[in-house]
């Protein structure tokens, strides 16, 4: 059975209401070095949601978690959870409120087992429903064999998880996850993605991660926000962002081509970059249909073709290079 | 947080604390138990005899209760301040900042386990001191009440000091510098009204002498200073440095960035 999970009658009705999940207003955060870390940030994510919080090096991210998860003090505006600020009620945003944060921050002396039941216990969850949750997720992060061993001979991707657990074990509302896959192998990451992906789709739990890989915000999230040098430059869904993008370009692996490719067919842009290889920009009007059909006709027979970038990387590199240009780029 | 999240808190991270000290009860149960044999045999046997009797008991006997309370005292420090430091420096203190475990409970918690360690050594030097000795116990509600005050004392003192670490030097600067000169100097090995006037007035600033001295009144039942001042320095103490911890805890000193 949920503990925390099930939405309570008061939280159905918030979200009747439109109460955000997270409503950041204004957040401000200046080091006490006078570095400006994050300059006002306006951010509403809605319950069910799984939401991306993108951004460079630096750019912010997780001194906003930080905040978020009382770890770091802001310096202006506020932020709820569930319509909870999370200075004046504590209790009621804190609860509801899962982190996994970009590093380790577990005993490594502890077993796994302990670091799980132990968080549980300061959510002051009673020992049973502990257990039953401890047990849980361990079992559902694939843990749950090495619940005797202590933390510290846990690989990388174990610790990942096992930040994950931890995190979730009082079934909150809204878990967010500082770069949950960075530095964990392809096969791990799928099963992280599969794991997040159905934890949402239930509808209790809503979703903000960070990360630097642009095709898992694509595929994951459905609304994405841009963060760069402490301001939010784009906020928007995943799909307005990438229909913006006008143009696209594949590289094709072609059959050999006897004389060298044409600069254009029928308005599709190629350049040559090999005996067998082309590359070839479609614009938002066109489509690949047109494009194979148009090569064929030019005697080029296509056998297969992929994206030369990631689509959200250009658009990506595109929003900071404007950002930039707009001189929010060089200011201390 | 309701009361009854507050206590499952408390009593998870009061079990955390205590499973701490005693699986690496090699270092902290076990040193202890050693140097005060040590003190026993050496002051207590070999040295008390020419000694003769201190305060009219045998010197034996008088400085047992100070020996018990410098273990008491310098154990209950050292768990807090050595387990609250390193939470922070291995960041897992995260865990609570991040849960609704108030700040009270945060405190309770690790002075909790300094206090249950201060007595566990406490008990163990006793017991160790009665190979050497039969010590009668005078009155065992002020013994029993003394020794947790003080480890209570002791563990906040640890608690602040954990705060305000920055590195591994700052765990052991005011135990070295500050609270050992203060328990050798707190009359654990002789009676203050050995020592010339200007000297005992001067000792009567050092706050360990009331504690050693109620300590030892509640075994011996003699004392150098009145044990109801004892009491009222300890509480107020207690008072002061309690709150200096949540008001720390509530600003996020040596904590929140
Ligand atoms: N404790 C601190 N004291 C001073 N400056 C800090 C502190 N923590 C972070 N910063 C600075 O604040 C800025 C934002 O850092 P933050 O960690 O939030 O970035 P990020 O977006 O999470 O980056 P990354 O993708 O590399 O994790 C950086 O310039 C960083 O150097
Ligand atoms: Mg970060």
């Amino acid at each position: 059975m949920r503990y925390y999970c099930r939405p309570t009658l008061m939280e159905v009705f918030s979200a009747a209401m439109g109460v955000p999940a997270l409503h950041l207003q204004n957040l401000g955060k200046t080091y006490s070095n006078g570095l400006i870390a994050l300059r006002g940030i306006d951010l509403t994510v809605q319950p069910g949601d799984f939401f991306g919080l993108l951004g460079p090096n630096g750019a912010g991210k997780s001194t906003a978690i930080g905040i978020i998860s009382s770890l770091v003090t802001r310096t202006a505006g506020r932020a709820e959870i569930f319509g909870h600020d999370i200075e004046k009620q504590p209790w009621e945003a804190k609860r509801r409120l899962g982190v996994v944060p970009q590093e380790v921050n577990f005993n490594g002396f502890e077993t796994v087992e302990q670091i799980v039941l132990n968080q549980a216990g300061y959510y002051g969850i009673p020992r049973r429903r502990a257990r039953q949750n401890c047990e849980r997720y361990l079992r559902e992060l694939d843990l749950w064999d090495r619940r005797k061993l202590v933390s510290r001979t846990l690989s990388g991707g174990m610790k990942r998880r096992l930040m994950i657990a931890r995190a979730l074990v009082h079934e909150p509302r809204l878990l967010i996850l500082d770069e949950p896959t960075a530095g964990v192998d392809i096969e791990l990451r799928r099963s992280m993605w599969r794991f997040l992906e159905a934890l949402n789709r239930t509808g209790d739990v809503t979703v903000i991660l960070t990360t630097h890989y642009l095709e898992e915000a694509e595929s994951l999230c459905r609304n994405i926000a841009i963060i760069n040098k402490g301001r939010i430059v784009e906020n928007t869904s995943t799909t307005a962002l990438l229909n913006r993008l006008n143009t696209h370009s594949f590289i094709l692996d072609v059959d050999p081509l006897a004389n060298a490719a044409p600069a254009t067919v029928d308005g599709f842009v190629l350049r040559q970059v090999g005996p067998q290889q082309l590359e070839a920009d479609v614009q938002r009007d066109q489509s690949i249909t047109q494009l194979v059909q148009a090569l064929a006709g030019a005697g080029i027979y296509v056998r297969s073709l992929k994206n030369k970038a990631n689509r959200l990387e250009e658009m990506f590199i595109d929003l900071l290079q404007q950002d930039a240009s707009a001189g929010n780029g060089q200011e201390a | 947080m309701y009361w009854q999240e507050s206590l499952i808190a408390l009593a998870t991270l009061s079990r955390k604390e205590t499973t701490r000290y005693l699986r690496i009860w090699v270092q902290t149960l076990f040193p202890p138990a050693i140097t005060m044999a040590l003190y026993f045999v050496i002051f207590g046997n070999l040295i008390g005899p020419r000694i003769g009797p201190m305060d009219g008991y045998s010197y034996m006997d008088f400085i047992v209760p100070g020996i018990i309370m410098m273990a008491v005292i310098t154990n209950s420090y050292a768990n807090v301040v050595s387990s609250f430091f390193s939470a922070k420096f291995q960041r897992h203190i995260e865990e609570l900042m991040v849960s609704p475990a108030p700040n009270a409970v945060i405190l309770l918690g690790y002075v909790s386990g300094g206090v249950g360690r201060g007595l566990l050594v406490g008990l163990i030097v006793t017991l160790v001191s009665l190979i050497f000795t039969q010590i009668q116990i005078h009155n065992i509600w002020i013994t029993v009440s003394v020794v947790l005050l003080t480890s209570i004392l002791f563990s906040l003192g640890g608690f602040i000091n954990g705060i305000f670490a920055r590195k591994f030097d700052d765990v052991a600067i005011v135990p070295t510098f500050i609270l050992t000169p203060l328990t050798y100097l707190g009359g654990v090995f002789y009676s203050v009204s050995l020592l010339p006037d200007t000297w005992r007035i001067v000792s009567m600033f050092n706050p360990v002498l009331y504690m050693v001295n109620a300590f030892r009144y509640g075994i011996l039942g003699s004392s150098d200073i009145d044990i109801r001042v004892a009491y009222s320095l300890i509480l107020l103490s207690i008072l002061i440095l309690g709150a200096t911890a949540l008001f720390l805890l509530r600003r996020g000193t040596g904590l929140r960035a």
